[in-house]
């Protein structure tokens, strides 16, 4: 099944290159050379905006980085004019499976080490992930907080319709491990495919509580209400980024993570509840 | 809206008529002889689109895991799944079967103002993305639902996160298969059959149960079959809108899905189950009642 996604991507590539014209290929072909060195190199062009940076960067992002990283996309295109930056937010368990799987993406951020070690062991990654920011869980419960949750312990019992992220999507792992860490066992209605997916039944006053980011519990506002519990201290999770081997972008894909390194990038993230790195 | 008849008819054709043309077809043309007449033009786009629906099946055969399958099979989350999905999507049939068939035929027999428009709600769920249809259940069934909220209140019964809310999700895609084939069976019906019991004195429901059924019996058969393989495989609306739990709500699509993540092999092998379920099954049926309709 890989091999004939990987021929199909090729063939994409190929497509998109030539229609790119050869101005396009030939910035390409200078750029490819630098290609784990980059990383170091571009931090110094990022701030200093190079106006050779052309056409569409497309990165796939966890679930939990819809909104900052939407913001930063409309910031890089505002800053390197004749740019786009498209985005694919899901699960960072099913992006790393179709970049595996062949996905034409440029840059890759995950909300897990263990998520990213899917697409490093898989070689298609440029270069090491670096961590760029980290997440805490909190409990988004119903707007006023009407079963009066204040711990995680209280989700634990019976009668709450309590949903989490499946095990395999970081936010649920997280979340295992944050139960793990108080010693409980959560028993929960169902386990959603992403985090917002978990935070959508929230809002929608169908579960009366999840376990979810911080982040998400910002960007819901006040359609649901966040209780942080200690635990969460045991389960932080590191959202590491990279340039992908198929980048057809390299220089754009390089710009947009010296971005979201760059102080104007981490204090959109902060902002978003996320944790400096 | 001839559209709609047309389609289950040849739905209904596929599954009752399939074989039999092409033994006929067979015995005139004189076997493999027949080839010389198929224009080319025809020809290389026509295998080109059985390769295009054949290939990725094989591919899924070629790439199984086929020395781990039995482990991978017998574990019990792979039986809770498939037999959740199963009784789901009976019981998703059944419930399509009992409110569907009385629908087609209102929509075939009774002339009243608006009944194009009321057909082309019934098919909306048929063109409707499934995940679409999930928030719509969410929004109409939920807890918080327009109707939702007094079934809490009045009843105490809650949809989602619940087998019923399988049941309900899948019954909502796949109920239209149905009525639109049998629709387009009773259509095609001749209702004088129904006149004459008329006037021998049956009222209209006698004829209905006596006269009509029996006569649409094959339609009724491909109709559902049709919907319980379209629930067999609903993903879209289960997962908005009942959730994900193995033993209650996790269905096999689901476990596929959520396998494909972490474990590809598992989600190859799973995938393997359903295709021969669905293979199994109109297998069967077609020999059953299709070919005798």
């Amino acid at each position: 099944m890989t091999r004939t996604a990987r021929r199909i991507r090729h063939t994409r590539r190929t497509l998109q290159v030539a229609g790119a014209g050869a101005a396009a290929l030939l910035a390409l072909s200078a750029c490819s050379s630098s290609d784990d060195s980059s990383s170091t190199t571009s931090d110094s062009s990022a701030s200093g905006s190079s106006d050779k940076l052309s056409g569409t960067v497309t990165v796939f992002a966890a679930a939990s980085l819809k909104e900052s990283f939407t913001t930063l996309g409309e910031k890089f295109e505002k800053e390197h004019p004749g740019t786009k930056v498209t985005f694919s937010f899901g699960g960072s368990d099913s992006l790393a499976a179709s970049i595996t799987g062949g996905a034409p993406a440029d840059v890759f951020a995950s909300a897990s080490p263990k998520t990213m070690k899917i697409v490093t062991d898989a070689g298609d990654a440029s270069g090491t992930p670096a961590t760029f920011v980290r997440n805490k869980l909190e409990i988004a419960t119903l707007p006023g907080n009407p079963h009066k949750i204040s711990s995680l312990k209280d989700l634990t019992g019976s009668g709450l319709k309590v949903v989490l992220c499946d095990k395999e999507v970081p936010c649920g792992a997280a979340a295992e491990k944050a139960l793990d860490a108080g010693r409980l066992k959560l028993t929960p209605v169902s386990y959603e495919q992403d985090v917002k997916a978990a935070l959508t039944k929230v809002e929608l006053k169908e579960a009366d509580a999840a376990v979810v980011y911080k982040t998400d519990v910002h960007a819901a506002g006040d359609k649901v209400e966040g209780v942080e519990f200690p635990e969460s201290d045991d389960a932080v999770n590191d959202y590491p980024i990279v340039r992908l081997k198929s980048a057809q972008n390299t220089e754009g894909a390089e710009a947009f993570l010296a971005l979201v390194r760059s102080a104007e990038g981490q204090q959109v993230l902060t902002e978003a509840g996320f944790l400096k790195p | 809206m001839t559209s709609p008849t047309g389609t289950s008819d040849a739905a209904a054709d596929t599954l009752r008529g399939g074989p039999r043309r092409r033994r006929r077809r067979a015995r005139t043309t004189g076997g493999g002889s027949g080839n010389s007449g198929v224009p080319l033009p025809l020809l290389v786009p026509a295998l080109l689109g059985l390769a295009f629906l054949v290939v990725p099946l094989v591919a899924l055969l070629v790439r199984a895991p086929w020395r781990s399958l039995p482990d991978l099979l017998t574990s019990a989350e792979v039986w809770q799944a498939l037999q959740l999905s199963l009784v789901c999507a009976t019981a998703a049939t059944a419930v399509s079967l009992v409110i569907g068939v009385p629908l087609a035929w209102l929509l075939a027999r009774v002339e009243f103002p608006g009944r194009g428009l009321v057909r082309a709600l019934v098919t909306l769920p048929l063109v409707l993305p499934p995940v679409v249809g999930g928030v719509a259940l969410l929004m109409a069934l939920g807890r918080n639902g327009i109707v939702g909220k007094w079934l809490d209140s009045w009843f105490g019964i809650t949809l989602p996160f619940t087998t019923a809310g399988v049941v309900v999700a899948e019954a909502f895609v796949a109920m239209p298969f149905l009525v639109i084939s049998v629709e387009g069976t009773l259509r095609a019906a001749d209702p004088r059959f129904e006149e004459a019991a008329a006037t021998l004195g049956a009222s209209r429901f006698t004829a209905f149960r006596r006269v009509t059924l029996p006569l649409i019996a094959p339609g009724i058969a491909a109709g559902a079959v049709l919907a319980w393989a379209r629930a067999l495989g609903e993903f879209g609306a289960t997962i908005t809108f009942a959730g994900n739990f193995p033993g209650r709500t996790q269905t096999m699509p689901l476990s596929v899905y959520l396998a494909l993540q972490s474990d590809p092999e598992a989600a190859i092998a799973l995938s393997l189950v359903l295709l021969a379920v669905s293979v199994a099954v109109l297998a069967g049926l077609r020999d059953r009642w299709m070919t005798t309709g």
